[in-house]
């Protein structure tokens, strides 16, 4: 009788979600006996994630498999547990000041926001449908929970409702769509699609095209791409500002690089069938996602909207399936995380005790009164437009830098000219601070760690914006 | 290094003053003309150690930036950099004299004029592709900022407009950037930016060179700006501060052509001569039509904007001469619209500190009362129609030369501009100065401080200077030209023969590619 083998795990690749898991219940526990000093919770939390941080480093040689293919730590799934784990970081240290003045007191939180790596960090390394799979689900359940965190606010509940009802939508169209793909290929695994495509022994050609476009709508809702958009602006505006940030940054980029990775490793040979599609709703998301924005009043929802013509762009550097577009979708990331974390940490300054002070009008005048924040928003504002010299145009530059390189010169020509309607509402926001005088008094709540994080965002942004190499040089 | 100093000093001036507390209004002040004059002092050491035998590259600075995208840090100046250069250093300073009396915010002023100079210098000194697009992008920041807080009531929307127009223009020059990058690690191998390794050895068919040179003449048209792409700059310069405007009309807009000597017509020659008949034309419709706009103007700042125009299409219109004359009298004529425009702005200025006022309803009768002005006016005035003894004459009759050499008609029709452009200066100059006094309001206006004098005279010297004996102006120049010839002149791209078919053009143009490349080796050798 013959053994099945047990698949060959390697732990120290593994090292990183592991750490997070054990620490996730540690918060758990000691949430039971911490009573209402939530302080114990983030330190732990904190140190559970700068472990995370460098056990990611551990592993001797790339790339490390483990679960019989299913499971890859490469030079791609490392860089992202970086910026998972420091997003991460970021949302926690915004949430210390942030939670006591917003009344949320729930311990669970922080143990929710390491749960949630744990799946992104999945996402990351996943190199099967399954596994994929459960990423999304470990992500999106943790996400729906703390969207709806602010428990007395209708917002919130609002937002959590919406995303939960559509996300569980966008699972099944993303389950259907694995289903199809494993029903025309015989395999989940994304090497051993490719290599049934490479061979032509499809069993269907119309069943991989159809999954093929199932996993394009479900990856859209996780990404929200239009038209599968329309959740982010609502979700985003009611959810707490930190987790929003968090939202924006961890679970987007997870969900971009099991996108990259299905769509550029297990599927790029039939790529002149996805791409047509793939190309309108980059464009559509772009175009929607900047106009969308320029009506906005509130911040937030803007930054929703910039948020998902971001996606637009990031979309590129998925069609043109090089290497090149899973090094920038990385770099993209990272510079991204910074930008936004950055943006969000301001948008909290700006907060008073009772009123989140979302109004874009509100950031009139900020320039005289606290030029300092008002420097750092202005930075953060022409990063996203991608100016240079900050990280937002190296991160551009690297993105349609991959597209020219695979000849869609016209998708990067629409993306610039996209790049000028973002920058004429990014620099509105620049507008109001230095050219409008303030119509009201503003009670500026200056958290020390809030104005940390800002710090540390604007030094991320200039840093990779001036001297990108050693982030590059990790990503590639 | 030299170099690399000279540019960021007033980026580390900008910083220092950020540190000085802003109640202390006189000690940023004197930062700040501080940084500038010495800025300005030192960049003259540049034209002192110019070596104007050669059309190579000076003062060169090269090292790695993004090692991983090949990007260097690599600057240097030449023949057609120096002037522009000295020029942004010389206005920076004159600049920050004149706005000695900002009221709102100087610390602010300060620090963004500083920044934008370094943005500037940049721009002229840049080797490297992308080095050049982070420049470009870089200095519309501090720009924006001075039209859009100092400037006047419609600031906000001529601020936005001036910003978004450029980047339209300079977003679609990014791909072009980026498209090179990949074609030339193609053909060769080595992942580079870098101007003068792209500029040398990359190959580019006719189609793909056309697409190019438009994505590149869409940044600078939109930069010079050139006619149908002008519509931003009145504007910008009408609600622009004083100094804001002096700077837009003596650099930014400079920055337009010297991007098409520095980019479209080295790297894009075949395309160069295929567009340059619709170009010339352009130019001279911008030329023609920048006069007219500009003698129906009420308003004096107007008046000056649409006269940039009209003279930027002459510069304009002498680069796609393709021949030695037009192409010195552009690079002339670029630094004597730096001079004679931003005096005019100045002066503009200085009227309406004191009349709050740019109508020229408004004046009549000024030479009475303010006699200095009216003659500081007067020769500025001159200078910018182009009178023999001025500057303006020079480089005008140079162009006129070089565009008479390549084409008849289009001489005949720019020289109309000649004389537009006294039509306008002339009873513009009428109509404030003379006539009767019938305003009381202006019974009472002073003349010009020692301060208004001290920014006005050195142009007023470099209007004379460059009028009569414009050499060591222009010999920094001569190889430079004569070498951008040699790449662009349209005998290298006439079929020899009667076929005019495309293959010969591509023939051509290898063979000029090969000859030109060839030619330049020696010549290098010799130099080190």
């Amino acid at each position: 009788m013959e053994h099945i083998p047990a698949p060959a795990i390697d732990f120290i690749s593994l090292a990183p979600a592991l750490i997070l898991s054990v620490f996730g219940m540690l918060v758990l526990l000691m949430d039971l006996f911490a009573g209402k000093n939530k302080n114990l919770l983030v330190f732990a939390s904190l140190v559970g994630l700068v472990l995370a941080g460098v056990s990611a480093f551990a592993p001797k040689a790339l790339p490390v498999v483990s679960f019989g293919g299913s499971y890859v730590v490469d030079h791609l799934s490392v860089f992202f547990t970086l910026i998972f784990v420091f997003s991460s970081a970021l949302t926690i240290l915004l949430s210390i000041e942030y939670n006591p003045r917003n009344g949320i007191r729930a311990g669970e939180y922080y143990a929710l926001i390491l749960f949630c790596t744990v799946g992104m960090i999945l996402l990351a390394s996943a190199t099967d449908l399954i596994m994929i799979f459960l990423g999304i689900e470990v992500v999106s359940i943790c996400l729906y929970v703390l969207a709806g965190i602010k428990r007395g606010d209708v917002k919130s509940n609002e937002a959590a409702l919406k995303y939960f009802l559509l996300g569980a939508f966008a699972t099944g169209f993303l389950v259907y769509g694995m289903t199809l793909l494993y029903g025309a290929t015989g395999t989940t695994k994304l090497a051993g699609i490719a290599e049934v495509i490479h061979s032509g022994q499809t069993n269907s050609d119309t069943l991989l095209l159809l999954g093929t476009v199932l996993l394009i709508i479900g990856f859209g809702f996780k990404v929200a791409s239009v038209p599968f958009h329309m959740w982010a602006p609502d979700v985003y505006e009611g959810a707490p500002s930190p987790v929003t940030a968090f939202m924006a940054v961890g679970p987007k980029a997870a969900a971009l690089v099991a996108f990259y990775r299905v769509f550029a490793t297990a599927i790029p040979e039939i790529g002149t069938t996805w791409d047509t599609l793939l190309m309108v709703v980059a464009v559509a998301t772009m175009v929607i996602g900047n106009f969308g924005a320029i009506v906005q009043t509130n911040i937030k929802r803007l930054l929703a909207y910039s948020s998902i013509s971001h996606v637009g762009y990031l979309l590129i550097a998925i069609i043109a399936r090089n290497s090149l577009g899973g090094s920038a979708i990385a770099y993209y990331m990272m510079a991204y995380a910074f930008m936004i974390f950055g943006t969000f940490g301001i948008v909290i300054l700006l907060g008073e005790k009772n009123s989140e002070n979302l109004e874009i009008k509100n950031y009139a005048g900020l320039g005289v009164k606290q030029p300092a924040i008002a420097l750092c928003m202005t930075v953060f504002m022409l990063s996203l437009g991608g100016m240079p010299p900050f990280a937002g145009f190296i991160a551009k530059f690297y993105i349609f830098g991959a597209a020219i390189k695979e000849g869609y010169v016209v998708l990067v020509v629409i993306a610039v000219l996209n790049s000028v309607v973002s920058l004429y509402y990014y620099l509105k926001i620049v507008v109001l601070m230095y050219m409008k005088d303030s119509e009201r008094e503003l009670e500026l709540s200056m958290g020390p760690i809030t104005l940390a994080v800002v710090a540390i965002a604007v030094f991320g942004t200039i840093e990779m914006g001036l001297f990108p190499d050693p982030i590059l040089q990790l990503t590639q | 290094m030299f170099l690399t100093f000279l540019t960021f000093l007033p980026l580390i001036g900008a910083m220092g003053l950020a540190l000085i507390p802003k109640e202390k209004e006189e000690t940023i002040k004197q930062v700040a003309v501080a940084v500038a004059a010495a800025d300005f002092l030192l960049s003259l050491q540049l034209y002192a150690g110019f070596d104007m035998t050669t059309h190579l590259m000076q003062f060169e600075y090269n090292i790695a930036w993004i090692p991983a995208f090949g990007t260097n840090y690599h600057v240097g100046i030449d023949g057609i950099s120096l002037l522009l250069y000295i020029m942004t250093t010389f206005l920076t300073l004159i600049c920050i004299i004149a706005s000695w009396n900002v009221k709102k915010r100087i610390k602010e002023y300060m620090i963004a004029m500083l920044a934008l100079s370094t943005g500037m210098l940049g721009v002229f000194i840049a080797l490297d592709m992308f080095l050049f697009y982070v420049f470009w992008e870089f200095q519309l920041v501090p720009m924006y900022l001075l039209i859009g807080i100092w400037g006047g009531p419609r600031r906000i929307y001529a601020a936005i407009k001036f910003f978004l127009y450029t980047a339209v223009g300079s977003l679609l020059m990014l791909v072009a950037i980026i498209w090179m990058y990949f074609e030339v690690q193609q053909q060769t191998g080595i992942l580079t930016t870098d101007l003068m390794y792209i500029t040398e050895n990359l190959n580019i068919g006719l189609d793909a060179q056309k697409w190019l040179f438009l994505a590149f003449f869409l940044a600078f048209a939109i930069k010079v700006p050139m006619f149908p792409f002008h519509t931003w700059l009145p504007d910008a310069h009408v609600e622009a501060p004083t100094a804001g405007s002096v700077i837009l009309a003596g650099v930014l807009l400079k920055m337009g052509t010297y991007g098409f000597l520095r980019f479209n017509l080295p790297l894009f020659p075949f395309a160069s001569n295929v567009f340059m008949d619709y170009i010339a034309w352009m130019a001279i419709i911008g030329i023609v039509y920048g006069a007219l706009v500009a003698m129906v103007q009420e308003d004096l700042k107007k008046l000056v904007a649409y006269s940039s125009v009209s003279h930027l299409g002459f510069v304009m219109l002498g680069i796609f001469a393709f021949n030695h004359y037009g192409l010195q009298g552009a690079l002339l004529q670029n630094i004597n619209h730096g001079i004679s425009t931003s005096a005019l702005f100045l002066l503009v200025g200085m009227i309406y500190d004191r009349r709050h006022t740019r109508l020229i309803k408004e004046f009549g009768g000024l030479a009475k009362i303010l006699p200095i002005y009216t003659i500081c006016f007067m020769i500025i005035t001159l200078s910018s129609i182009g009178l023999p003894g001025t500057n303006g004459f020079v480089g005008e009759f140079l162009v006129l030369l070089g565009i008479f050499q390549a084409n008849g008609t289009m001489a005949m029709v720019a020289t109309s501009g000649v004389i537009f452009a006294a039509c306008y200066m002339l009873w513009m100059f009428q109509r404030v100065m003379f006539l009767k006094l019938d305003n009381p309001e202006n019974e009472k206006l002073e003349d010009m401080n020692s301060r208004e004098l001290l920014t006005m005279v050195p142009l007023i010297i470099l209007v004379f200077w460059i009028g009569f004996y414009p050499k060591p102006f222009m010999k920094t120049f001569e190889p430079t030209v004569a070498h951008l010839m040699t790449r662009v002149s349209p005998d290298n791209f006439r079929p020899k023969k009667h076929d005019d078919s495309n293959e010969h053009h591509a023939a051509a143009v290898d063979k000029h590619e090969k000859g030109s490349s060839h030619s330049e080796k020696p010549k290098a050798e010799n130099h080190h």
